[in-house]
Formats: structure tokens, C-alpha cells, sequence
């Protein structure tokens, strides 16, 4: 079975859409089928984690084809550590966010969406050849594209629309990229590409064969590597490329923006350390400081503009792009030239990086679901000024969330914390100037986030009628998500077993 | 090694659990919840009293502290494990005494505070979580375990300063207090981060490999930084950062005051036993780490210099303020920020001992006088304004003299009251510290205006005038036995630590303890000094408000007569709340409306200006198009199509229109035929 697992992997959500799609009729029915199904990856994902060999943190349950030989396509499959929490986080978010959908709004065609999407992510995180993995790239983006196009807020097409193009643009500028290295290398294999890289014979390659260009290889790398870290940049986004993001998490269906930002926004940062890192290090080394000032300011900045939302949504997805601004800090502290004493640091800012994938994963589809269930309760109102002492009225719901929010400003004990903790024990190490600038955003964090609390929970009561607390499937949907924040804010060795091996294998390929 | 040492983890294990337990039970649990509550923290005192036995006794082999350590593997990264421990010594183990014991007496007196409150329940969930995040504290082995702990406090105190949550002010308290205590929380995570940088460990002992062991420290004094500062000082003034945040030290003191919003068993525990003691604690447990500077030329490290200096403005500034407010329990607030001054002032100038023994004296007059003033408050029906008390010395006999023997002891009355002795350590060392000798005035003036603001606070709400409108009450028993177990601990802790029988002394730093009589004598001019001082404060205060007496609530105090302008800044609290809505607030408020217009304008402006200008570069291939391709190929389309039309016309598919054509054609060619014919 491990010779076809990843394939299944990826096939089964599919099938499960059409399933739904042709079986389910519309209403709760399809609900409970497209959740039932919605399942399946996860035990799917469980199985690959009784097989995974942790300590070797090398690629596992490899599948490889010739696909287009004389292209140097293969089908080229296969999962390291963090390949494998990216996966399991797939599997976790979109069956969190089937059954956070409110049945009776949502036709069976919007599940199997999801699916399809699950689909796309499951084949992005699996595939180690560009053409392949970069099919699943684009093939993601045409659910959400729907998902936001059919049931979005009032601006919902403007989003649809920037939301696409504004991540083909980034898109197109890495294909152009890879295409160009192809012709230099003559592959399309990631591990290959990085091979080559590695021992420098890449850039010396690019030079030769494109000299009819006149550039020397390291400008034609310098073009290639901006080239696909603009593709990412828009993903993740770094900031200024990063403006599609509010707009589309708060046009967007909640429990499609569960899926965006807890799956889709960590595409890019798993494209940095599985591709760009790997193929151009010495490129982004010529560039690091630009980078950690771009990524301290997107840290900054975005803290700063969550101060000033008054929509719920847009608020969280700031502090989204805040989170994972945290993400380009660790990945790129690492590239920092120094001497093998810093080995330790680097893996303590890349583990950093991957826990804070999963964890801001977890806590923030979590918190688009209480800001749904917030919606709901609310006519559809989300605005700051529109709750206020909820507390009194819905007691479960404010813990449950008052939970998420702490983990999301990085409350110790809780999930948030100790990804925090590595990725600046990394940088202080390796760029102290960045990790002490970047300590601003942990305050301004928590100082937004509370506010929201403040706004939302506390103070008198403002509807006297029609609030009711969480249901019992609602807190059902819910509580594994609360219970895993606590589970891996004291137990983080869960993740870190799987992550910090394939870490050490990277940097030690990577050859600092 | 004792056995106690490996159950270690159960004493903030305990109230954490029961705090988990009660967060699941339903609010209608109220007794359930409480007995749960202090319950697990009454097993958690047995188990504080059993560490604190091992650790008295002879030292074996002579110097140094009793120490036994348990450390363990949290996670791993690189090729390196982050471990986690918990110590027992003798700081440990006299914190978590007092912490236990002053924390159970405020449970226990919780439950008639919140009896009638709808959601007392959650209160001792709150009160359970507080004190088990403090014992963390008290028993880390590790910074961050330490940190961790740190925070969590920093979160119960958060949920409990906010507990009346449909009060906005406290909502607005809580979270000043979360955010104030916060920002030194930053220096606190950066100097951590950098120790373990430096060190390899965040351990504190480890068998020799403790950033706290003397070759760790050997190594930090080798350091220096970019700026010719040491390392070891640079880390300490950042971790005093986050000291200075939860001990309410100037200027980040401003979150103590409004904390009072939450019930006043919850000031009780802040003040006294948890939260503003683990910023002193902090600065003791890496004393010796403070006590690191390779350019030590003054004899005190910068980084202690720091803190006594701290120390001492903060003692004075928040007792001048003291001076000016009506409000009982901001007085007490304003009085601890006072006190915690001195104990960085004492930990600065006479190490860890002098600190501590003020810190533990303190803890339990001042929850004394906070469960009195909460007494007060209940027998008022909830009014906090001392004008509106006076004269309830008769109603409230127990709560009195309490609430007098802990005023008190905070005072510095001599002899009896144990602030006395912890005061005039600080004094003692703060005279003899050699870098300057201003600390020592400034801690001399505080002691005046103590004295002076806690006399007038007596004065205003147990003797003079009732001013009450309805008729005040004693408290029930559950509240009033706290007050008295309190009020003879407040005069017989005073004894640990005298200069003849400095018990505490030896206990923390493991010298050897002698009864010597003659170091009475030899103290005696200080303990004059320090009792004419108190002396001064306290007759003066009587003289002013005996003589002057308000003759109601809203008369000036007689001493804003005097100098308004005076009274006037300290009333409104030096302004400083003012000064940070001013400028901090501002600016935050400012950088953040910046961002967003940047990102609604300037960002997404240039993305806009992209898409417009794509959009432009369409309508240009639209207008070539339409304009020069269309045309150019409409125009000779239109010439083929014009001749085409007239080519089609003559294929109409009319039979009879062919006919005719055929038909003329014929004539025309007869015509033509015969034309040559006839030719």
C-alpha cells in the first residue's frame, strides 16, 4: 500500500466531491455526508503517521513515474516531516470547516468544493517534481475561487477576482522561473534542482546555458529566485503584496476563509522551505537583510492595521498575515552565514516555523469559526461595535473563544507559545536587530486581540433577546480544536518529534 | 535527597487541577467549587510545610544553601533538549509557605466576600489558577518554566481584575494590567532568549551547568557588549524589565491602581501573596546573575545600581501619591507600589535577604489590610470613599483592630510590628550602600509619608464623624478569622529577622545564625532615626486631620487648603495616565490608523494602479483593434463586400430577372449580328 498511499491520498477527496455532489441533495443531507467523508483523509493521514520513521527525516513513501520524459516530468511523490504535518493539517482544517458550515445555508455543490480543495492542497504538499506539484498549485485555486465567486459577502466577485489574478500574477512569475531553470538543468525535481544547487553547479550551469543572454548565472539566478519568491510572497504575502488578503478572508464564506487561512496562506511558506530556500540559497542570501526588514515589517505593520479594523474578519485576517509574518522570520534568520555553532539556533527557528505552520493552522480556522457562529448569532452583523458583554448571554462560546484568542497571542501552555518561543530564540541568535523589532508585534498582538475580547464579551450586554449559547454540535466542532491547543502547548515534542529531524536533515543539505 | 523534592510539582498541580475541575462543573456548584478550590491549596500548604522541614537544619559540610533540584526533558530541537525542573531552597520553600498560607486564608475569606455573587463559582476557578500559576513560580528550575508561570499569572490576573466583566472599567483594567505588565514582559522574553544564547541552558542549577552556576557566570563576566556594557548587566536590566512591569515599578507602575476593579479578595492576592511579589522573587532567584558586572568599579553591579535607584524613586513617588487619594482601596494599591519599592530598594543595596524579608512581612500585613479594607467596604454597602466613612471603630470593633495592627506594622511602628524590622533592614543596607547615600534619604521620606497617609486613612474611616447614610455592619466570621490569624502573623514574622536573631538572614543564605544582642545596640541609632521618622508622619497626619477636621465628604482636605496645587497633582495621580493616553496611546493609535491608510491607499493603491494600468494596456489593443486593425481591415472588407453586393445583386436566384438578362442579352446580340451583317 505505501507504493500508492500519497495517490490515494489526494485521489480520495475527489472522489469524495463528486460523491457528494451526485449522491447528496441539497440541505443537511449532503452535510452529513460530505463530514462523514471528510473523514476519510484524516484516517488516511493517521495511517501515514503510524508508518512515518520519524527519526530519519528523510522523504518516505516515495512514488515515482515517468510521466512526460522529455520534459523531465516525472509523478513524483512523497512526504518528510513537514510534509507530513502539512498534510495532517489539511486533513484537520477541512473536516473542521464542513462541520462548522451551517447546513441550511450551503448546497452539497459548496462541500464538494471543499473537497475538490482539499484535493489541491493534499497534491501540493505531496509533490516533489515542479510541473507536477506546480499543477496542484494553480488547481487549488479554482475552488476558492468559486467557493468565494457563489457564496461570498457583498463584494464577493471583486474578491473572487483579485484573489485569483493577484496569485496567478505571482504565479506566472514562477513559472517563468522554473522554466528558465529547466533549460539550464534539464529537470524539474526539486530534490534534483536542489542537488545542483547545493554544489553550486546550478548557477554555473544557468550561466553557460543562457549566456546568450549576456547576464553572468548569479544575475540570472538573482532574476529566477525573485521570480519565485514573488509567487510566494503574494501566497504568504509578504509584505507591500499582500493587499488581496483582507479582502478575500473577510468577502469570503467563513468557512471557506477557515480553509485559507489555515491551510491555503501556509502553501507559500511551505513552498519557501521546500523550494526556495533549497534551489537559491545563496541568491536570498545576497538579499536577506531587504527580506528580514520585509518580514519585521509585515510582522509590524499588520499588528498595527488589525488595531484599526472594525470587521471581525478583517481584523483576524491581519492578524493572520502577523502570524505568518512571524513564519518569514524564521525562515529567513536561517539563511544567516555564521559557523556550525549556530546550528542549534537555525533548527530552533525552522522547527519554530513549522510548529507556528500548524499551530496558527489550527487557532486561527478557529477562530473564523467562532467569528462565524458570532455572524449567525448576529444577523450577519460582524462589525466590533455591533456585539458587546456576550459573556453574560453566551458563556461557552466566550470561554471556548477567549481559549483560541490567548493561543493566538501566544499565551504559554497553550499551542502558540512554544513555535513563538523557537522562531525568536532562532533569530535572537542569528539577527538580533530583527527579533527585537519583531517582539513589538507580540505585544501589539496581544493588545488587539484583547481589545476584541474587551469589544465583543465584556461590558453590558448589548441584544437582550436572541442570543442563545453554542449548541451541542457547535461546541462538538469546536472542542477538538480547544483540546489540541492545550494538548500541544504542553506536549509540543507530539510535533516536534516529527518536524526536528527533517529539519536537521535539511540544514545539513542545505550545508550552512 | 528528600522525597518531598520529586512530589514538588504537585503543589502547583493541585490548585491547577482543581481550577480545570471547576472550569467544567456548572456555576450552580458554588460550595462544591469552593471546597475544591481551598481544599487543593490547604494540601498544597501541608505539602509547602513538609519542603520548608528539609530545608532547615545544619548544612552538611558547611556553605552554601540547601538545594536539591529535579529537572526533566520538555522538547527537543537541533541536537540539543530544552529541559524543564523544578528547585527546592530555602527561597523556594519560605515563598511557598507564605504564598500557601496568606493564599488560603484569602480563599477562605472569598467565600463570604462572594457569597452572594452569581458567578463565585468562576471566581474560585480564577482564584485556583492565580495561585497555582504563582507556585509555578516559586518552584521553577528554569527561566522559562519561570516565564511560563509568569504569564499565566499575568492571564489570571487578567480574568480576575475583569471579573465584574459588565462593568466596563474593570474590562478596561484587566486588560491595561495584561498589556502594562506585558511590555516588560518583552525585555523579560529578549533577555531570556539572550541568556540562553549565551548560556546553552535555561536551568537554573544543574549539577554545575545552571545559568545560574558560578561557570556560567564566569563565562558571562567575560562578555561584554557592542556597546561596552556587560552581557550579564544587559540581560539583567532586561529581565528587571519584566520585574519592574509585574512589581508595578515606575514608570510601569500605572496598572496596580486600576487593578482594584476586580473584587477585593482578588487585590488581596495581587498585592500581597501572588503577582506583584514574582517580580521581587524574579530579581532574587538570579540574584546572582544581577550581582555579574566585569566593570563592578562602584561596588554595587549596574544592573543592582539600577534597581535600587528604581527602587527608591518608586518608594517615594508612590507614597507622595498615597498621600492624595480618597479612595480606600487605592490608597492600599499606591501603598504596595510603595512597599515593592523598597524591596527592590532593600534587593539592590542589601541582596536578597533584606528584599525577601520585607516581601514576606509585606505579604501578609498588606493582605491584612486589603481583607480589612474589603471588610470596610462590605460593612458599607460597597462605598470605597473613605470621606463618606468615619467613626466605624464602634460598628466594626474586630475589623478594627485588625485593620490597626495592620496599619501598623506598614507604618514601621517599632518594636512590636514586623514592618519595623523589615524596613529598617532596607534602611540599614540602603545607609551603609556604597554608591551613593540619596536612597537612603529617599527611603527615610517614604517612611514619613507612610506613616503619615496611613494615619489619615485611619483617622478618615474609624474615627471623627459617621458620614455613612445607612447603618454599617460587622462582617460574618468566615471573613473576620482571616483578618485575626492574619493580624498576629503581621507582628510575629517581624521577629524572623531582627538584627539580634537574624533567622532569616542565615536561613536564605545559609550562614550560621548566632543570637547577639549587642547588634540591637549597634542598630539602635537607626532604629531611632526610623522611629522618630514614623513618629513625625503620624502626629503630623493626627495634628492635620484632628485639628481640620472635614465636617463632610465634599470639604477640601485640609491639606489641598493648604496647597491646592500640591494636592491637586498628587489627587489626580502625577498626571501619568494622562501623560501615556498622551503620548503612548496616541502614538499607538497614531501608527496604527497610519498602517491601515497605508495599506487601504498606498498598497493596495499600487496594486489598483497595476490593474489599471493592465486594464489601460488592454483598452490601448482594444482601441488598435477597433480603430486601426478593424477599420483598415473593415474598410477594405466593406470595398470587397460593396462589390460583392453588387455582384450578388445580379445573382438574386429570380428566374425571370435571369430570363430577362438572358432575354436582352439574346436581343443585344441579334442586334450586334446583324449590325455586322448588314456592314
Amino acid at each position: 500500500m505505501n507504493g500508492w498511499i500519497l495517490t490515494l491520498l489526494t485521489v480520495l477527496p475527489l472522489f469524495s466531491g463528486l460523491l457528494v455532489l451526485l449522491v447528496g441533495s441539497q440541505g443537511s443531507r449532503s452535510h452529513k455526508l460530505s463530514l462523514g467523508l471528510g473523514f476519510l483523509p484524516l484516517l488516511l493521514v493517521g495511517l501515514l503517521w503510524r508508518q512515518f520513521d520519524a527519526s530519519s527525516g528523510a522523504i518516505q513513501f516515495i512514488e515515482k513515474h515517468a510521466w512526460i520524459p522529455t520534459l523531465g516530468v516525472d509523478y513524483f511523490l512523497g512526504i518528510d516531516g513537514l510534509g507530513l504535518l502539512m498534510v495532517l493539517l489539511s486533513a484537520l482544517v477541512v473536516p473542521f470547516a464542513i462541520a462548522a458550515t451551517p447546513s441550511s445555508q450551503q448546497g452539497r455543490l459548496y462541500f464538494a468544493l471543499l473537497h475538490f480543495l482539499q484535493a489541491g492542497l493534499f497534491g501540493t504538499f505531496t509533490a516533489l517534481n515542479f510541473f507536477h506539484w506546480f499543477l496542484f498549485w494553480e488547481l487549488s485555486l479554482v475552488p476558492a475561487f468559486f467557493l468565494i465567486k457563489l457564496w461570498g459577502g457583498p463584494e464577493r466577485s471583486a474578491a473572487a477576482m483579485q484573489f485569483f489574478v493577484y496569485t496567478m500574477v505571482g504565479s506566472i512569475a514562477m513559472l517563468l522561473a522554473f522554466a528558465a531553470l529547466f533549460l539550464a538543468a534539464n529537470t524539474f525535481d526539486f530534490l534534483k534542482l536542489a542537488e545542483l544547487a547545493g554544489s553550486g553547479e546550478l548557477t554555473r550551469n544557468v550561466g553557460a546555458q543562457l549566456a546568450g543572454t549576456g547576464l553572468t548565472g548569479e544575475t540570472l539566478m538573482m532574476m529566477m529566485g525573485c521570480g519565485v519568491l514573488l509567487g510566494f510572497a503574494v501566497k504568504i504575502p509578504i509584505l507591500p503584496f499582500h493587499t488581496w488578503l483582507p479582502l478575500t478572508y473577510s468577502e469570503a464564506p467563513t468557512t471557506t476563509s477557515m480553509v485559507l487561512t489555515g491551510v491555503m496562506s501556509k502553501m507559500g511558506v511551505y513552498g519557501l522551505i521546500r523550494i526556495l530556500l533549497p534551489i537559491f540559497p545563496e541568491t536570498l542570501r545576497a538579499i536577506l537583510t531587504p527580506l528580514l526588514w520585509l518580514s519585521v515589517a509585515t510582522i509590524l505593520f499588520s499588528a498595527y492595521a488589525a488595531f484599526a479594523q472594525k470587521d471581525l474578519k478583517r481584523l483576524i485576517a491581519y492578524s493572520s498575515i502577523n502570524h505568518l509574518g512571524y513564519c518569514l522570520l524564521g525562515v529567513f534568520v536561517v539563511l544567516q552565514r555564521g559557523d556550525a555553532s549556530l546550528f542549534n539556533d537555525r533548527a530552533a527557528a525552522l522547527n519554530g516555523v513549522i510548529l507556528q505552520m500548524f499551530n496558527h493552522g489550527l487557532t486561527a480556522s478557529a477562530l473564523f469559526c467562532f467569528v462565524g457562529f458570532l455572524e449567525q448569532r448576529n444577523g450577519g452583523a460582524r462589525n466590533l461595535d455591533d456585539f458587546g458583554g456576550l459573556r453574560k448571554a453566551a458563556p461557552v462560546l466566550t470561554g471556548l473563544m477567549g481559549i483560541s484568542l490567548f493561543s493566538s497571542l501566544g499565551l504559554p501552555g497553550l499551542n502558540g507559545f512554544v513555535g513563538e518561543f523557537l522562531i525568536f530564540k532562532g533569530a535572537l541568535a542569528l539577527k538580533p536587530w530583527a527579533a527585537a523589532f519583531s517582539t513589538l508585534g507580540i505585544l501589539a498582538t496581544a493588545i488587539f486581540l484583547l481589545t476584541l475580547y474587551q469589544r465583543v464579551f465584556t461590558g453590558p450586554l448589548r441584544r437582550q433577546s436572541s442570543w442563545v449559547d453554542l449548541s451541542l454540535g457547535e461546541r462538538l466542532t469546536v472542542l477538538p480544536a480547544v483540546a489540541a491547543m492545550f494538548l500541544l502547548g504542553v506536549f509540543p515534542q507530539l510535533l516536534l518529534a516529527i518536524s526536528n529531524p527533517t529539519v536537521k536533515r535539511l540544514l545539513t543539505q542545505w550545508m550552512f | 535527597m528528600p522525597s518531598i523534592v520529586n512530589y514538588l510539582w504537585l503543589i502547583p498541580a493541585l490548585p491547577l487541577l482543581a481550577a480545570g475541575m471547576i472550569a467544567l462543573l456548572k456555576q450552580r456548584h458554588r460550595s462544591l467549587s469552593a471546597s475544591l478550590s481551598i481544599g487543593s491549596l490547604a494540601i498544597s500548604l501541608g505539602l509547602s510545610i513538609a519542603a520548608f522541614v528539609p530545608t532547615l537544619g545544619p548544612i552538611e559540610g558547611g556553605g552554601g544553601v540547601k538545594r536539591w533540584v529535579h529537572n526533566l526533558d520538555w522538547f527537543e530541537f537541533g541536537n540539543t533538549t530544552l529541559r524543564l525542573g523544578w528547585v527546592l531552597d530555602p527561597l523556594t520553600a519560605a515563598m511557598l509557605v507564605m504564598v500557601t498560607f496568606v493564599g488560603l486564608l484569602i480563599f477562605i475569606y472569598s467565600v463570604g466576600y462572594m457569597a452572594h455573587d452569581e458567578n463565585a463559582a468562576r471566581f474560585f476557578c480564577f482564584l485556583s489558577l492565580f495561585a497555582a500559576a504563582m507556585l509555578g513560580i516559586l518552584i521553577s528550575n528554569s527561566l522559562l518554566l519561570l516565564f511560563m508561570s509568569w504569564e499565566l499569572v499575568g492571564l489570571a490576573s487578567y480574568l480576575l481584575i475583569g471579573f465584574w466583566y459588565h462593568k466596563p472599567s474593570a474590562a478596561a483594567a484587566a486588560k491595561k494590567a495584561f498589556i502594562t505588565t506585558r511590555i516588560g514582559d518583552m525585555g523579560f522574553l529578549l533577555g531570556l532568549l539572550w541568556l540562553y544564547g549565551e548560556t546553552g541552558t535555561l536551568l537554573f542549577y544543574d549539577n554545575g551547568n545552571g545559568c545560574l552556576e558560578q561557570s556560567a557566570l564566569n563565562r558571562l563576566n567575560t562578555l561584554t557588549t557592542a556597546g561596552g556594557m556587560g552581557v550579564a548587566t544587559a540581560i539583567s536590566l532586561l529581565l528587571f524589565c519584566g520585574a519592574a512591569g509585574k512589581s508595578g515599578q515606575v514608570p510601569l507602575h500605572v496598572w496596580l491602581p486600576d487593578a482594584m476593579e476586580g473584587p477585593t479578595p482578588v487585590s488581596a492576592l495581587i498585592h500581597a501573596a501572588t503577582m506583584v511579589a514574582a517580580g521581587v522573587f524574579l530579581i532574587a532567584r538570579v540574584f546572582p546573575l544581577m550581582d555579574v558586572d566585569p566593570a563592578n568599579v562602584a561596588g554595587s553591579s549596574t544592573a543592582l545600581s539600577v534597581v535600587t535607584w528604581v527602587g527608591a524613586v518608586t518608594a517615594v513617588f508612590a507614597a507622595l501619591i498615597a498621600v492624595g487619594q480618597n479612595d480606600i482601596k487605592r490608597i492600599l494599591a499606591y501603598s504596595t507600589v510603595s512597599q515593592l519599592g523598597y524591596m527592590m530598594l532593600g534587593l539592590g543595596a542589601g541582596g536578597v535577604a533584606v528584599g525577601m524579608f520585607h516581601l514576606l512581612t509585606h505579604a501578609f500585613f498588606k493582605a491584612l489590610l486589603f481583607l480589612g479594607a474589603g471588610s470596610v467596604i462590605h460593612g458599607c454597602h460597597e462605598e470605597q470613599d473613605i470621606r463618606r466613612m468615619g467613626g466605624l471603630r464602634r460598628q466594626m470593633p474586630t475589623t478594627f483592630l485588625t485593620y490597626a495592627i495592620g496599619m501598623m506594622a506598614l507604618s514601621g511602628v517599632p518594636l512590636l510590628f514586623s514592618g519595623f524590622w523589615s524596613k529598617d533592614e532596607i534602611l540599614h543596607a540602603a545607609s551603609v550602600w556604597p554608591v551613593s547615600r540619596l536612597p537612603f534619604y529617599l527611603g527615610l521620606f517614604g517612611a514619613v509619608l507612610t506613616a503619615f497617609y496611613m494615619t489619615r486613612q485611619m483617622f478618615f474611616v474609624f474615627f471623627g464623624k459617621q458620614h455613612l447614610g445607612k447603618e454599617a455592619h460587622e462582617s460574618p466570621t468566615v471573613m473576620t478569622i482571616p483578618l485575626v490569624i492574619l493580624a498576629i502573623a503581621a507582628v510575629l514574622v517581624g521577629f524572623w529577622g531582627t538584627p539580634a536573631w537574624p533567622w532569616l538572614h542565615a536561613y536564605l543564605t545559609g550562614h550560621e545564625l548566632h543570637l547577639d544582642l549587642s547588634a540591637l545596640a549597634k542598630s539602635a541609632t537607626l532604629m531611632l532615626i526610623s522611629t522618630a521618622v514614623v513618629a513625625l508622619g503620624m502626629i503630623s497626619a493626627w495634628r492635620l486631620y484632628t485639628r481640620k477636621t472635614p465636617s463632610s465628604p465634599q470639604a477640601l482636605d485640609p491639606l489641598e487648603a493648604a496647597q491646592p496645587a500640591v494636592f491637586g497633582v498628587l489627587k489626580n495621580r502625577a498626571y501619568i495616565d494622562e501623560f501615556y493616553e498622551a503620548t503612548v496611546i496616541r502614538l499607538n493609535h497614531l501608527l496604527s490608523v497610519t498602517s491601515d491608510v497605508l495599506d487601504r491607499f498606498l498598497w493596495n493603491g499600487l496594486v489598483q494602479l497595476v490593474s489599471l494600468m493592465a486594464i489601460a494596456l488592454a483598452s490601448v489593443g482594444k482601441a488598435l483593434d477597433q480603430f486601426v486593425i478593424n477599420l483598415g481591415f473593415d474598410g477594405w472588407c466593406g470595398g470587397l463586400k460593396q462589390g460583392a453586393r453588387g455582384f450578388a445583386r445580379l445573382q438574386n436566384g429570380q428566374v425571370q430577372s435571369y430570363l430577362r438578362v438572358i432575354g436582352l442579352s439574346l436581343v443585344a446580340l441579334v442586334v450586334v449580328l446583324l449590325w455586322e451583317r448588314r456592314r
